[in-house]
């Protein structure tokens, strides 16, 4: 699958961006790509030392307004 | 004005009773007709097989007769839906029979799914099931000291289980009398103990006064149920004598079947509840694919907005509120303390020490239960 797909975890407190990307991960096919929305500032930090731990690839990060934009790939 | 709910669970029953009484003049005169299809004629309270995977509790308590908790004016079948078909705006069950409807309200709820990862099935005790609370029971009861393993897999129903799960496990082995002999360990899927950020900042000081070790940063990968062996994605393992599995979950086969969502999830609008490209679809309960806890309180506060809406549009044609991510969590701090979790969209539960009495009113909400159920509370 080529196309990035935008999980809105905009505003939750339970489950939370991190708990929602790994859902979405887990169903996903190695290749996937996503971009979390995110308005919890601990994502910066915490998305991408999950990405780094379990050995998927961060694309990249940006902040637009109050939201964080983070790209992430499956690659395992 | 044909109204059909499909599930009949907590968000599926209070949707239909509310409407029912919100609308008995109309269902009266003939105008609107409420439909239920459910896929059991029994009705569980699922948050009490916690109380029964410690003893607490009796499966036969957490149930009763679905029929016994609708409004008489919704025509309820025992007949799950095999089949939807939202463009034709009709639904087909097992039984074959066609439904229409003008407003579908789908709240089929969510299972847990652990035969998804390799050896759970087998070496996991579980409580989210009434044979699988009662075998974890059974396991306790025979369990004289050793490593306790609690994992979390992704999504689960019920977030703060896994904390709850803590509490209850320290008081259990301390009330027999062994809690030296047991090791307590946690391991948790994101960076902190819990993903609510003041839950987490409440249990770490609670977790180290009652022993419980925790790792983070944990996904569960598969088990290797000969050597009791728990495997994480992140590529780190431990050693267990007995595992308690928080599993992951999915929404019904037959929505992933038919394509209405990944994973059995419905797309959902965060505060009309209406599904994704369909204005006369909604969604509710654990169905929904929105950022908010997979909890009965979700499901409560989500079908007391619906039902409202769904009444409005009936009587003026226009919804008159949103869902405003509104959740109420009890939290047990063990066998006699409990806490709670209140938070919404925008702002975050502000958690108070446990006390007795909010212990009491968990327990008394056990049986309120059946009063909000009905649409009452």
């Amino acid at each position: 699958m080529s196309d990035t797909r935008i999980i809105d975890a905009r505003d939750t407190f339970c489950p939370g961006p991190l708990m929602e990307l790994i859902s979405y991960m887990k169903r996903a096919s190695v290749g996937d790509k996503f971009e979390l929305l995110s308005t919890d500032k601990g994502s910066i930090n915490d998305i991408p030392e999950w990405v780094k731990k379990v050995g998927h690839e961060m694309l990249g990060s940006e902040q637009v307004g109050d939201v964080w934009h983070i790209k992430v790939r499956k690659a395992k | 004005m044909r109204i059909l709910v499909v599930g009949g669970g907590t968000a599926g029953t209070i949707v239909a009773n509310n409407l029912a009484r919100r609308l008995s003049a109309e269902t009266r005169a003939g105008k609107v007709r409420i439909t239920m299809l459910s896929a059991s004629d029994r009705h569980m309270y699922q948050p009490g097989l916690l109380y029964v995977a410690f003893g607490h509790m009796t499966p036969d308590q957490l149930y009763r007769d679905q029929a016994s908790l609708l409004e008489p004016n919704i025509e309820f079948h025992v007949d799950p839906v095999k089949q939807f078909s939202l463009d034709k705006n009709q639904v087909r069950t097992e039984s074959g029979k066609v439904h229409d409807y003008d407003i579908l309200v789908i709240a089929t709820g969510s299972r847990m799914v652990p035969e998804e990862t390799p050896g759970l099935t087998e070496g996991a005790e579980f409580f989210y099931t009434e044979a699988s609370a009662v075998k974890m029971f059974k396991r306790l009861r025979e369990f004289n000291g050793g490593r306790v393993a609690v994992a979390v897999g992704v999504p689960h129903k019920c977030p703060i289980a896994p904390v709850e799960v803590m509490f209850m496990l320290h008081d259990y082995f301390k009330a027999r009398g062994i809690r030296d002999k047991v090791q307590l360990n946690y391991y948790y899927p994101i960076g902190r103990i819990h993903t609510i950020e003041n839950v987490a900042k409440w249990a770490t000081p609670e977790f180290a006064r009652i022993g419980v070790e925790t790792e983070t940063l944990f996904n569960i990968k598969e088990v290797d149920v000969k050597n009791k062996i728990l495997k994480s994605e992140e590529d780190t393992q431990v050693e267990y004598d007995l595992l308690i599995v928080i599993p992951q979950h999915r929404g019904m086969e037959v929505l992933e079947r038919d394509n209405l969502g990944e994973g059995g999830w419905i797309p959902t609008d965060r505060f009309s509840l209406a599904m994704k490209g369909r204005d006369n679809v909604y969604v509710v309960g654990d169905t929904t694919n929105l950022p908010v806890s997979k909890t009965g309180s979700a499901a409560h506060f989500q079908a007391e907005t619906l039902a409202e809406n769904i009444a409005s549009i009936v009587k003026i044609g226009a919804p008159v509120r949103d869902y405003d991510g509104k959740v109420y969590c009890f939290i047990e701090a063990g066998h006699d303390r409990a806490t709670y979790a209140m938070f919404n969209y925008q702002n975050p539960p502000d958690l108070k020490p446990p006390s007795k009495p909010m212990h009491w009113f968990k327990l008394s909400y056990n049986q309120m239960y059946w009063t909000s159920v009905r649409g009452l509370l």
